[in-house]
């Protein structure tokens, strides 16, 4: 398995507050992987740390083998990374088409068949002229996770994919995320929703305290008492 | 494909509206057949001043970069013709090669100012502030400039009392070079400003544009489509800057004299005023906007500036609370409305809309 992403010896620390204490982390190809924890466990800045929004204290971000300490958000962009943002980010004063124009020159990708894939796709057809301002919030979601994908990227980061869907949408959302993997998409997700954590993954991360508390298959790692009590705040 | 849905949107009031937006150019370009030169002449002097005004519109309404900034490289590129020009002679060569020299100067500093605002991460109000220092420093600095050790070569700066005596463009003509003067340079003006409108509807409609939205909404999710944010911002904050030395040049040959009060807080209030109030999103909006204001302006000016000034400001504060998108943009967006033909999805402003008719 080739590896995309690898975090050694990983550390945040906000003046003296330690936040993320030494994380080693691996996503190879092909995997969705979702990173799971209770509240405060670190996940949002741990995404930080390797979207580089934030600079590690100390250890590495390694991505296709290359440091990317210094490297810039935008170039880990070019460089194959995709990032869907928890809250939605779209531009309220452009359309929906517009935003995937955007994104598909930004892939030079400006065939007119692919913009009405992705409307097709991520089930945005009716919404084609529609400002991103007047879209539901999930259209929203959907919308980003469509630019987030028509960059083709190597490796798509989904923080809170579904965070205020409603469970139908969440559910199709789901359906989406494992039709992308099947395409072939490797994908790390961030996320809380264990129902939708369970549709899609095939591997789990457990964070808690800033650190990594458990890795492994899915099935495995939700029978652990550890997480159990960690997660759901009580013993098997 | 879904451009089978967009021929429904090209209505015949569509295509009215369409056609109504040559109506002002086809206007501009007969004006000079019906009034006399002097009038022609200021024609001119109103609009001049559009390519600072768009360059800003540029800058403010499509990258959301507030600059006080326009007079600074107005001034730079007006006092560079003037030391060009001064020195060199008054040969039809050297005047065009001041006008270039005048926009290479602007394009430089603001090369230099743009890289330390942009790449130092300066952000929001903060560039407003610096772009506002360097042209009050700027009027500052050339006021202090009478004595006579202020020269340049043959030029000599002048201080307040400002440079004078530079020499019109000229172009070669069987029997000695022309004139550009009164309807000659209107017209010089005016096809450059179609040129200049065209280019920027071009750019600003594509992607280039788009990508300038994007940052001005939302910069960090711009940043995850790989868009380097600084880069773009430079060349936009650039390109509206060269297009303010271009209204300075003008209007430095257009009177043959420039003074540092064309930097000073009154001058970079202007471009502002204009833009803010004719619609920042629309260029053609602020074309026919500033060219009216100045033409207001310089008609109540007979009355006295202050009155200019006073209506300026109330025409302003009108807009802000009534139109906030500008005047144009609103007026237009309720013709669309009273034509029945109201999109579901209308932007704020105009550009949008216009850009997404300009694709289907």
């Amino acid at each position: 398995m080739t590896t995309l992403l690898e975090t050694r010896g990983l550390k945040k620390h906000f003046g003296g507050a330690h936040v993320i204490n030494g994380i080693d982390f691996r996503i190879d190809a092909g995997e969705i992987r979702c990173v799971i924890g209770p509240n405060g466990a670190g996940k949002s800045t741990f995404f930080k740390l390797i979207t580089g929004e934030h600079r590690p204290s100390e250890g590495s971000v390694m991505f296709l083998g290359q440091d990317m300490s210094h490297v810039l958000p935008h170039e880990r962009i070019r460089m194959g990374m995709s990032i869907k943002f928890q809250i939605p980010g779209v531009f309220p004063d452009l359309s929906v088409r517009q935003h995937l124009q955007l994104s598909l020159h930004r892939a030079k990708d400006d065939r007119p068949e692919s913009l009405d894939e992705l409307l097709q796709r991520f089930m945005l057809e009716n919404e084609e002229h529609v400002l991103a301002r007047n879209l539901s919030h999930g259209k929203k979601q959907w919308l980003e996770i469509a630019m987030a994908v028509s960059l083709r990227p190597k490796l798509l980061f989904l923080d809170e994919p579904v965070a205020g869907m409603s469970v139908e949408e969440t559910h199709a959302t789901g359906e989406l995320i494992k039709r992308l993997s099947a395409a072939g998409l490797t994908m790390m997700v961030v996320e809380h929703d264990m129902t939708f954590v369970k549709q899609i993954a095939s591997r789990v991360t457990v964070l808690h305290g800033g650190s990594l508390l458990a890795d492994g298959p899915l099935d495995e790692i939700l029978a652990r008492d550890d997480v159990a009590e960690v997660y759901l705040g009580k013993k098997k | 494909m879904k451009q089978t849905k967009e021929p429904s949107r090209l209505s015949p009031a569509s295509a009215t509206t369409r056609a109504a937006h040559y109506v002002p150019w086809l206007v501009a370009l007969t004006l000079p057949l019906v009034v006399d030169a002097t009038t022609s002449g200021n024609l001119a002097y109103c609009l001049l001043w559009a390519f600072g005004a768009v360059g800003l519109a540029a800058m403010w309404g499509y990258g959301g970069i507030l600059s006080f900034g326009q007079t600074a490289f107005f001034g730079l590129a007006g006092y560079s013709y003037g030391i060009f020009t001064l020195n060199y002679g008054d040969a039809w060569f050297d005047s065009w090669l001041g006008l270039g020299a005048g926009l290479v100067v602007s394009i430089v500093a603001a090369a230099l100012i743009g890289y330390m605002i942009f790449y130092g991460r300066i952000k929001g109000v903060f560039i407003g502030i610096v772009t506002l220092s360097v042209t009050l420093v700027l009027e500052t600095f050339m006021s202090q400039t009478a004595g006579p050790q202020w020269a340049i070569g043959e030029a000599r700066l002048n201080g307040y009392n400002g440079m004078g005596g530079m020499p019109p463009l000229t172009v070669p003509w069987p029997g000695g070079p022309l004139t550009l003067e009164n309807a000659s340079f209107y017209y010089l003006v005016l096809i450059l400003l179609i040129v200049v409108y065209a280019a920027m509807r071009k750019l600003l409609d594509g992607t280039f544009g788009l990508t300038l939205i994007a940052i001005r909404e939302n910069p960090q999710r711009a940043e995850m489509l790989g868009v380097d944010i600084r880069r773009h911002q430079l060349l936009v904050f650039v390109l509206g800057c060269a297009l303010g030395g271009l209204s300075g040049a003008l209007y430095t040959i257009w009177g043959s004299y420039i003074t540092p009060s064309t930097m000073g807080l009154t001058s970079a209030a202007m471009p502002v005023i204009w833009v803010a109030t004719s619609g920042r999103k629309s260029i053609g909006g602020t074309i026919l906007g500033t060219a009216l204001l100045v033409w207001l302006s310089q008609n109540l000016a007979v009355y006295g500036s202050q009155y200019a000034l006073i209506l300026l400001g109330a025409i302003l504060l009108i807009v802000v609370l009534a139109a906030p998108e500008g005047l144009l943009p609103f007026v237009a967006r309720h013709l669309r409305r009273m034509q029945g033909r109201a999109g579901q999805d209308a932007p704020r402003g105009g550009a949008c809309l216009k850009r997404e008719e300009g694709k289907s």
